[in-house]
């Protein structure tokens, strides 16, 4: 044995069995149902029996007017969903961080933790507040503006078809708005300040510093929050669920792939649930945030220029 | 060798299990989605039950009612579910019969004090099977703050003229909110709304047969004529009523902030407990003084057995209780508001209750109609519904454009309806 060891080099085991928890149990919850919902949405239930039938779920999810009508909408709520994410969040992320590293600023770690903690709180109850703060009856909201002589500019904002998808999105921006913040923030901390200093020397201070040398040194940390957002905002459920329920009212305003998903899948109330056609939802979300994802790895990632300090 | 121990141990814990459970009595547990009822099970029902049948528990063990259903085939499908499930009438529990989760049961003893109108929420189409006892009904009608009405002058209407005259009334006098309802949810709109002053419209159970049938349609008079009605009720909602939840309107109702709820007899024991006036109770209005009322008298829960329960028997004798005398008694009372539908001569002791059950004997009851067959396919009607007429009552889409998406969406699957 031991000359055979010192022949040939020896099979690094350690690697293989350092690797293999966390190998099991990503495929065990990940890899596994990823493959069995796609394998779902290619069956259907014909009489009580689980058939093959090819493409069939996906020709009714985009054939039948019906349900195409549903699925056309979803999309576009989420893409919306999306775009106020996009517009409003990653900027005050940015302001927030640009803010927070300025020298200048005290209460710093106050500011940092009071923005952060929202983050942590769960869906449901970030959801639950802002029902009742915007809520027409009990809510703080009226009561603040009627206190300003206001009250007049006061809308049962998640009840209205034209505001709730876009109230909905604030709160999530509200809610999450602490990640952009921390990361650039993080990212504004590791520019070298003899970077700055140089920049100084040459005439470039304030607001134009900021958009010539420290923002260009932060795109990256951007493009990945930019990836999170859009992950996460194609696979939100949580906050539409907790307020507007699985109908994701008022009439399907504020229904995005995942609640549509869910009342398919899982049925609702009279109708009942289609795993199949919920599979396929599925794998549809799935195909859009792989596309979402693999135009940002090779169409923007590559082209980020990076500096080493 | 190691194969041996692993074997021996492995015998060795299914015989000490299996020991135990012989030792024990047997448990029933079963599976609802009243968690509403938890106390009144516990306290009242069960411990009625294993007084007279000792050796068997029981255990309720409900989940939250939006996702009961869901729960509920997950467990059946995991093998998991409990021995007695709480039935969903018509085509949920038909499907579960079906895919051979519930167990037939119109050979119980307890089933012969159904008629088949109490039956019919839970049996085949053909009527040949009965797969659940049925435990309850609830009615629908409209609860009203007694002593608002009083201090008002307005006297519970009886037509519609009168109701929504005493409506404006209520509005021009300002203190109360005329009537305690919001679309939030949006199935209040259509179950409390649409389904409440709907049968004396299509005249019940004869118009919600000749819609199955195909005879009459969805856009037809008498089935847009309600949404007409619901359009009305937009101004006397509350401020903000398109953001209101169910939750916000009963409590505007038992803070006594507003004068009428829309309702379905199911409140009735929630109310007694937070309501601190006088309340009594009328049927949707008719049309014209005079005219046949009816009523929705809707089936709304049963109790059967899971077919791959490890305690068969023990669920049968469970059920053939709950088909009693002793059981409609007991049910009734504890939750004033679930209406018997045995032929037992039920005694009542809520006065708000004995109001709705009078209505029996004045009009004529029928089901929700988007209940039975209708809402076999895609679209769901029963879901439509809800998100037409929440629409209708907002003023986003026209009742007559409500209809016809309705009988649009029916026509594209149903075939008497083609």
């Amino acid at each position: 044995m031991a000359v055979e060891q010192t022949t040939k080099p020896p099979i690094r085991w350690h690697i293989a069995v350092f690797l293999a928890p966390a190998v099991l149990v990503y495929t065990a919850v990940m890899i596994l149902p990823l493959f069995s919902t796609l394998q779902l949405s290619l069956f259907s239930d014909i009489n009580n029996s689980q058939v093959f039938v090819g493409l069939g779920n996906f020709r009714t999810l985009f054939g039948d007017p019906r349900w195409a009508e549903q699925f056309w909408n979803a999309l576009g709520n989420n893409v919306w969903f999306f775009v106020i994410h996009m517009l409003v969040q990653n900027p005050i992320g940015i302001l927030l961080a640009a803010i927070l590293s300025s020298p200048r600023l005290r209460m710093r770690a106050f500011y940092r933790t009071a923005i952060f903690i929202p983050t942590i709180l769960s869906f449901v109850i970030a959801g639950f507040a802002w029902k009742l703060i915007l809520s027409p009856l009990w809510g703080v909201a009226p009561n603040l503006l009627d206190l300003v002589g206001l009250k007049s500019l006061f809308q049962p904002w998640l009840g209205k078809e034209a505001y709730a998808l876009t109230t909905l999105a604030l709160i999530s921006v509200w809610q999450f708005v602490g990640i952009p913040m921390m990361l650039i923030y993080a990212a504004l901390l590791s520019i070298p300040d003899e970077l700055l200093e140089a920049a100084e020397c040459d005439g470039i201070t304030g607001m134009a510093q900021f958009w010539k040398i420290k923002l260009p040194l932060v795109l990256p940390a951007i493009g990945i929050i930019s990836i999170l957002t859009f992950v996460g905002n194609f696979n939100a459920f949580d906050l539409i669920y907790s307020t507007q329920g699985a109908l994701a009212g008022p009439d399907f305003s504020t229904d995005i792939l995942g609640t549509f998903m869910y009342r398919t899948f899982f049925g609702f109330q009279l109708q009942l649930g289609d795993p199949n056609l919920g599979a396929a939802i599925a794998t549809a979300m799935f195909v859009i945030i792989l596309i979402g994802v693999s135009i940002y790895l090779f169409g923007i990632q590559r082209r980020l220029r990076r500096y080493q300090f | 060798m190691t194969k041996k121990v692993k074997l021996a141990l492995l015998a060795a814990t299914m015989l000490a299990s299996s020991g135990a459970a012989m030792a024990q009595d047997t448990t029933l547990t079963i599976e609802s989605w009243r968690n509403d009822d938890l106390t009144i099970w516990q306290d009242k029902l069960i411990p009625a039950f294993e007084a007279a049948h000792p050796g068997i528990k029981v255990k309720f063990n409900p989940t939250a009612p939006t996702e009961y259903n869901a729960v509920l085939n997950s467990k059946l499908e995991a093998g998991s579910a409990g021995d007695l499930i709480t039935c969903r009438p018509f085509d949920a529990s038909l499907s579960l019969y079906e895919k051979g989760y519930l167990s037939a049961v119109q050979d119980l003893e307890g089933m012969k004090n159904f008629s088949d109108v109490a039956k019919s929420g839970w049996s085949t189409d053909d009527g040949s099977a009965t797969f659940c006892v049925p435990m309850a009904s609830v009615i629908h009608g409209f609860i009203y703050n007694a002593d608002a009405l009083a201090e008002l002058g307005v006297e519970p209407p009886k037509t519609n003229e009168e109701f929504f005259a005493a409506l404006d009334k209520i509005k021009e006098e300002g203190t109360y909110v005329p009537m305690a309802m919001g679309t939030n949810d949006q199935w209040e709109a259509a179950t409390m709304g649409y389904q409440n002053v709907g049968p004396n419209y299509w005249k019940g159970e004869e118009g919600r047969n000749a819609l199955i049938k195909g005879e009459q349609k969805l856009t037809d008079d008498a089935w847009v004529e309600p949404f007409r009605q619901l359009a009305k009720w937009k101004d006397y909602l509350g401020d903000g009523f398109e953001a209101q939840t169910y939750p916000d309107s009963q409590n505007l109702f038992t803070l006594g902030r507003a004068a009428i709820f829309p309702a379905g007899s199911w409140e009735i024991s929630v109310f007694n407990e937070q309501a601190d006036f006088k309340m009594g109770a009328f049927a949707p209005p008719v049309q014209n003084a005079g005219d046949e009322c009816y009523i929705s008298d809707h089936v709304d829960i049963a109790m059967g057995m899971n077919a791959n329960g490890k305690n068969l028997e023990a669920a049968k004798t469970f059920l053939n209780w709950v088909g009693s005398a002793e059981f409609a008694t007991l049910y009734a009372n504890a939750l004033p508001g679930f209406f018997s539908l045995s032929s037992h001569d039920v005694k009542m002791e809520d006065p708000l209750a004995q109001e709705f059950v009078s209505w029996r004997g004045t009009c004529k009851s029928t089901i929700r109609s988007t209940y039975q067959i209708l809402s076999r396919g895609t679209p769901n009607l029963e879901n439509e519904t809800w998100n037409a007429s929440a629409n209708v009552i907002k003023g986003t889409e026209t009742p007559e454009a409500a209809a016809e998406r309705l009988q649009k969406g029916l026509a594209s699957w149903y075939d008497p309806q083609k």
